[in-house]
């Protein structure tokens, strides 16, 4: 029991995948829950830039694997928050330093302290995928309304499915509200309908989420943009709420303007 | 939306549309481990093993799979040589 265990992942590179773990880590972690944000991306360490901790890191995770630290030396708290936490990857390793039975190992070990585990994966679907899907209890797929992404999320699904982790659902980041009306994009009915797959959250495309990872300060601490918003609708799905999917418009003059206010008053505490 | 369309002369659908197409096609042969070629190869070999029996028309063999909802299938439309209607109508 314990810690509901959550991988992200996606097939194609790119998508958003640390984007959404970072952010939904920070969602549900204001939102009381006890959080660690595990980078299954050996080699390709992102996920500690993106939550601005990059500078605190002293252990990582093959350390962990290969027993040149206890588990708990290599988390890194994020201090903006009660109770989330980064477990780094290793940069200058590859893939294979790390087996499918080792995460399972670390999960297990934190499932009694935590509520969740969520583990970024890395693109692809080799050894690097695997180890990032073998503790899942629960799995969600990342993909943009393009054909690639859709196609190779597809594959992902399928081979979910196989390993017996499924059913998986989905969340489609950077729809962009205004191609869709257009007819130039992809619409969410139809990427659920081409996956057949229960949908868990829509990402608008969002300068938002550019700056934040400009900064180290993923959308989701604050209210302001829509991409933030998003995520913490999808938290709110994982503990259970019904939240419907509204419609991602842009904010009239009225609400930017009040947006920017509290942006403003933001800066300054 | 459409009519706009229809009045501005607008020919090919919206990209979005042929995406979703594409994507139709391309998940169902993905899924079926099914690729285009194989159809093709399993398309010549069918005109071969037929045209010994019966005389067809090749131009006109087509060869597709389709997802069902119960079954999946791969269908052969084997138009017959024209001029040799059967007796009996
Ligand atoms: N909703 C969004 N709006 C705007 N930009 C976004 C959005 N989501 C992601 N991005 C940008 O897309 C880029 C890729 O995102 P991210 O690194 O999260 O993808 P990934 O799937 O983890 O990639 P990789 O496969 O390399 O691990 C980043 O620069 C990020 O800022
Ligand atoms: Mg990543």
């Amino acid at each position: 029991m314990g810690a509901r265990v959550i991988t992200i992942t996606s097939g194609k590179g790119g998508v958003g995948k640390t984007t959404v773990t970072a952010n939904l880590g920070v969602a549900l972690a204001m939102r009381g829950q006890r959080v660690v944000v595990i980078d299954a991306d050996i080699g390709l360490r992102n996920l500690d830039v993106m939550l601005g901790l990059e500078n605190r890191i002293v252990y990582d995770l093959v350390d962990v694997v290969e027993n040149r630290c206890r588990l708990r030396q290599a988390m890194v708290r994020d201090k903006r928050l009660q109770e989330l936490y980064l477990l780094p990857a290793a940069q200058t390793r590859d893939k294979t330093a790390v087996r499918p039975e080792d995460m399972v190992r670390v999960c297990d070990e934190l499932r009694d302290s935590f509520d969740f585990l969520l583990v970024d994966s890395p693109a692809g679907i080799e050894q690097g995928f695997r180890n990032a899907v073998a503790p899942a209890d629960e799995v969600l797929i990342v993909t943009n309304p393009e054909v690639a992404a859709v196609r190779d999320a597809d594959r992902v699904i399928g081979l979910i499915e196989a390993e017996g982790k499924g059913p998986a659902r989905l969340i489609i980041n950077r729809l962009k509200p205004d191609l869709v009306r257009r007819g130039d994009m992809l619409n969410t009915d139809a990427v659920i309908e081409l996956l057949a797959i229960d949908l868990i959250g829509i990402i608008p495309e969002d300068e938002a989420v550019i700056t934040a990872a400009n900064t180290g300060r993923p959308v989701a601490f604050t209210d302001n943009s829509l991409a933030g918003r998003a995520f913490h609708d999808i938290a709110r799905r994982l503990l259970g709420e019904e939240v419907p999917f509204g419609p991602l418009k842009e904010p009239g003059f009225l609400g930017r303007l009040l947006r920017w206010m509290r942006a403003e008053g933001e800066e300054s505490p | 939306m459409k009519l706009l369309d229809r009045l501005l002369h607008r020919q090919e659908p919206p990209s979005g549309e042929i995406a979703r197409e594409r994507l139709r096609l391309v998940l169902a042969h993905d899924r079926a481990n099914i690729s285009p070629g194989l159809l093709e190869v399993l398309k010549d070999e069918i005109i071969a093993v037929i045209s010994r029996h019966v005389p067809i028309d090749p131009e006109g063999v087509q060869v597709t799979y389709t997802e069902g909802p119960r079954v999946n299938r791969l269908v052969a439309d084997i138009p017959l040589q024209t001029g040799r209607r059967p007796r009996g109508g």
